[in-house]
């Protein structure tokens, strides 16, 4: 079966208007800009905590990339799996995750995800599965492969969503997993998130090939661009992905040319960048503005707007409370979840 | 002068072999290349290849014959214008079979000499058996091999997968006829991907599945050293409790014979140093038996260390439908009062050869097999001690930062006042494991260091 035909890429770095994505229902969009605002306003509070002191140690914030974890949310069905790195917070919110068990854990609080035992970067739920979370680089390339094996050794036809970044897309790891994954036709989509920057090294700076897509080209992996900034193209990139992986063909890659708004962690003052490049991705190509705008087009109200805004700031505003309120762990708790 | 055919080695652990099958008749001509017999092991069936040229002029080891030492010679051949009147000036057997035979097909074991010596019989009933129990007799590869059959038929989530285990039937034979009984979804060939494998397995067992990863030898897990303690150790703790993952890591490790410092690592402290792991090291093949099947049913991720010089050993195995051992609980497997010896896989057998020795001088020493390095089974080494007063733990690995040294600061804590001298501690030397026989040999440790050491703390 030959690869699919490579999607016109249009791109976060170079946009042009070929081939523009099916257009969304209403309640598409609808979903589409309330699940992509609450991770916004979400990671806004958390920085905002952060600076007050309440979150400590590494909080990696996702804002700017909201339109990959939707749109690829959009494309799922139950069961499938996700996992990713340590930027993870809009992964957790996007497969459903609660937002007040996720602040409480970033503020290290017993009702958080892992009982203030994880932090921002170790998160999970068997319920809704997302299976975490990882903190060292790469790791969670091998582990995703994993959880397509286990489909493929249960014979169901789930997918295993398995996201990572520019960076980590130079570790080896990641092409032992290419390889047993396309030896095994093992059902996993791998996003790579290219946010143009590891850390504070530019795409450029750090990789031979910068056409992501192509990196599983010698396992004969197929490989697509999406603009990771218009939902839609990532939702029909998903779907085509997951179509793909569903039917026993195998692994799929998706590059989702995206940006990070802001530094890479709590503690970078992003001087790897000018100011002018920030300011003009969020003027020409903020994921969530694209879709107001549509929407505004589509003679949607101002008022129904605003009453999504305001909904998804009660769900911030009341996880931060929470987060803040609630009871460290009990000391007891130390010495827990060692052994089963 | 006609040329001796001898029984040659065919794996670094081979002492002797069956010879199955001759393939060429007295009388018939030979050239260099052609296989001339096949030999068997408890491993595998391998040809030989003739590499002299002649004619076969007496088999001197009929075909199924069992049990042939190696270098024993199997067959003459006659050079050119020799008769059958020449094969009564056949020289002695050559100590070198390489030269008049070799093995056919290459190995994935490195040559090497001898196996150390079997395991002493123990004078210590095992408590986990009960009285009356029919044994059988196995190798330790066939326990361990058993183990895995039998923990797979009980549970479809148990699958294995590493390099060699399928096909190739196990570099090592230990997974000799899985793939036959379970298909290949359930053992699974892995390409030579360490740290990708470690990692897929981890991943599947996040799910629920409980894989058996294969190490061809723990040397090369630590590409995968990542995935087994960032991963497999902590996720557990880090999820909170929600998502852990029954995985067994196993595979040989420590020194195996002859093949230098890269592939002879012990990383038993290694591993014993994580929170999140167990780590288990047996010694006899029941325990490898009834271990291995309390691994794959463990819940928590296990590091089961194996020892590739016992691999060919013998031992006992209870004949039970189900027999498990619980992981965390040592075994005294020799009883005295006068010094407690403490060991674990491989260094059992200097620990048992030390008290052999002890004895004819009239000490009696209690050898603790620990057979579990996390948990530590505390209240056997200690109860011990209580009642010697002196204590020598036995390691090949190093010293420093040895399972060794937390032993001796667990009797510290726990026994300070009831000892009689200082707890001795003997190990493989602060050195990189070296090639040459003599200096292999002065690396590791040996029954008479232990020997030595007991009689220090006894001070005789």
């Amino acid at each position: 079966m030959a690869a699919p035909k490579k999607a016109a890429a249009s791109t976060a770095q170079d946009k042009t208007d070929g081939g523009s994505p099916p257009e969304f229902t209403r309640e598409q969009e609808l979903k589409a800009l309330r699940d992509m605002l609450l991770i916004r306003r979400f990671e806004e509070k958390a920085g905002q905590l952060y600076g007050m002191g309440a979150i400590g140690g590494f909080c990696h914030l996702y804002i700017g990339q909201e339109a990959v974890v939707v749109g690829m949310q959009m494309a799922l069905k139950q069961g499938d799996q996700v996992i990713t790195g340590y930027r993870d917070h809009g992964h957790m919110l996007a497969t459903g995750m609660e937002a007040n068990g996720v602040m409480a854990e970033l503020t290290g609080r017993r009702g958080g995800y892992s009982k203030g035992k994880g932090g921002s970067m170790h998160m999970f739920s068997k319920e809704k599965h997302f299976y975490g979370g990882h903190g060292i680089v790469g790791a969670q390339v091998s582990l995703g492969t994993g959880l397509a094996f286990a489909n493929h050794y249960r014979s169901n036809d789930n997918v295993s969503v398995t996201y990572f970044g520019d960076g980590a897309a130079n570790q080896g790891q990641v092409y032992e997993s290419f390889n047993m994954a396309e030896l095994w036709k093992l059902p996993v989509i791998y996003v790579i998130e290219n946010n143009r920057y590891a850390m504070g090294t530019s795409v450029s700076r750090a990789s031979a090939q910068q056409d992501f897509s192509k990196r599983g080209a010698s396992f004969n992996i197929p490989g697509q661009q999406v603009d990771g900034m218009d939902v839609r193209a990532v939702k029909a990139a998903g779907d085509e992905a997951a179509a793909w992986c569903r039917a026993g063909k195998g692994p799929f890659i998706l590059e989702m040319q995206t940006y990070r708004y802001r530094g890479h962690s709590m503690s970078d003052p992003a001087k790897y960048r000018t100011r002018e490049e920030v300011e003009k991705v969020r003027h020409d190509q903020d994921p969530i503005e694209q879709v107001r705008n549509r929407l505004l087009a589509a003679k949607v109200s101002e008022q129904d707007l605003k009453a999504i805004d305001a909904e998804v700031r009660d769900i911030v505003n009341a996880s931060a409370d929470f987060a803040q309120h609630d009871p460290e762990p009990d000391a007891a708790e130390l010495w827990t979840d060692i052994y089963r | 002068m006609p040329i001796q055919v001898l029984m040659p080695a065919l794996s670094p652990t081979m002492e002797k072999g069956n010879l199955a099958k001759w393939l060429k008749k007295e009388g018939e001509t030979i050239k260099s290349g052609d296989v001339i017999a096949e030999i068997e092991t408890d491993k595998a069936t391998m040809e030989v290849e003739a590499t002299d040229e002649g004619t076969l002029g007496k088999i001197l080891i009929p075909e199924g014959t069992a049990d042939v030492a190696v270098n024993t010679p199997i067959a003459t051949i006659l050079a050119d214008g020799e008769s059958a009147a020449d094969l009564a000036k056949a020289p002695a057997p050559q100590q070198k079979a390489a030269e008049s035979a070799a093995p056919a097909a290459a190995k994935a074991e490195a040559p090497a000499p001898k196996a150390a010596p079997a395991p002493q019989a123990v004078a210590e009933p095992d408590p986990e058996v009960p009285a009356g129990t029919e044994m059988v007799t196995q190798t330790i590869r066939e326990a361990l091999r058993d183990a895995m059959a039998e923990e797979m038929r009980r549970d479809a989530d148990v699958f294995v997968m590493g390099e060699e285990v399928a096909e190739y039937q196990g570099a090592y034979k230990v997974t000799q006829g899985l793939l036959q009984e379970f298909g290949a979804k359930r053992v699974i060939d892995t390409p030579i991907t360490e740290h990708g494998f470690a990692g897929i397995g981890v991943g599947a067992a996040m799910t629920g599945l409980k894989p058996i990863v294969e190490f061809m030898t723990f040397n090369f897990a630590m590409q995968a050293i990542d995935q087994i303690i960032n991963s497999a150790a902590k996720t557990l703790y880090m999820s909170g409790g929600q998502m852990g993952c029954s995985i067994v890591f196993r595979g040989p490790n420590g020194a195996a014979a002859r093949v230098a410092a890269q592939h002879s690592q012990d990383y038993s402290s290694w591993y014993s140093n994580v929170p999140g792991l167990k780590v288990v090291a047996p010694f006899s093949a029941a325990d490898y038996k009834g271990l291995l099947k309390a691994a794959i049913r463990d819940p928590n991720p296990v590091i089961f260390l194996e020892n590739e010089m016992l691999y060919g050993h013998t031992g006992e195995v209870p004949k039970l439908d189900d027999f498990v051992i619980p992981i965390g609980k040592a075994r005294i497997v020799r009883s005295g009062s006068h010094v407690t010896i403490i060991s674990w896989s491989n260094g059992m057998s200097y620990a048992l050869k030390a008290a052999d020795e002890l004895a004819k001088d009239g000490i009696e020493a209690e050898v603790i097999d620990l057979r579990t390095l996390r948990p530590m089974d505390t209240g056997t080494i200690v109860n011990s001690v209580k009642k010697t007063g002196r204590a020598v733990t036995v390691e090949e690995g190093w010293a420093q930062s040895g399972v060794g040294a937390e032993i001796a600061a667990r009797i510290m804590e726990n026994a300070f006042d009831y000892l009689d001298a200082p707890v001795a501690r003997v190990s493989g030397k602060d050195v990189p494991m070296p090639y040459a026989a003599n200096l292999e040999k002065l690396a590791l440790p040996s029954a008479a260091e232990v020997v030595e050491a007991a009689k220090a703390v006894c001070y005789r």
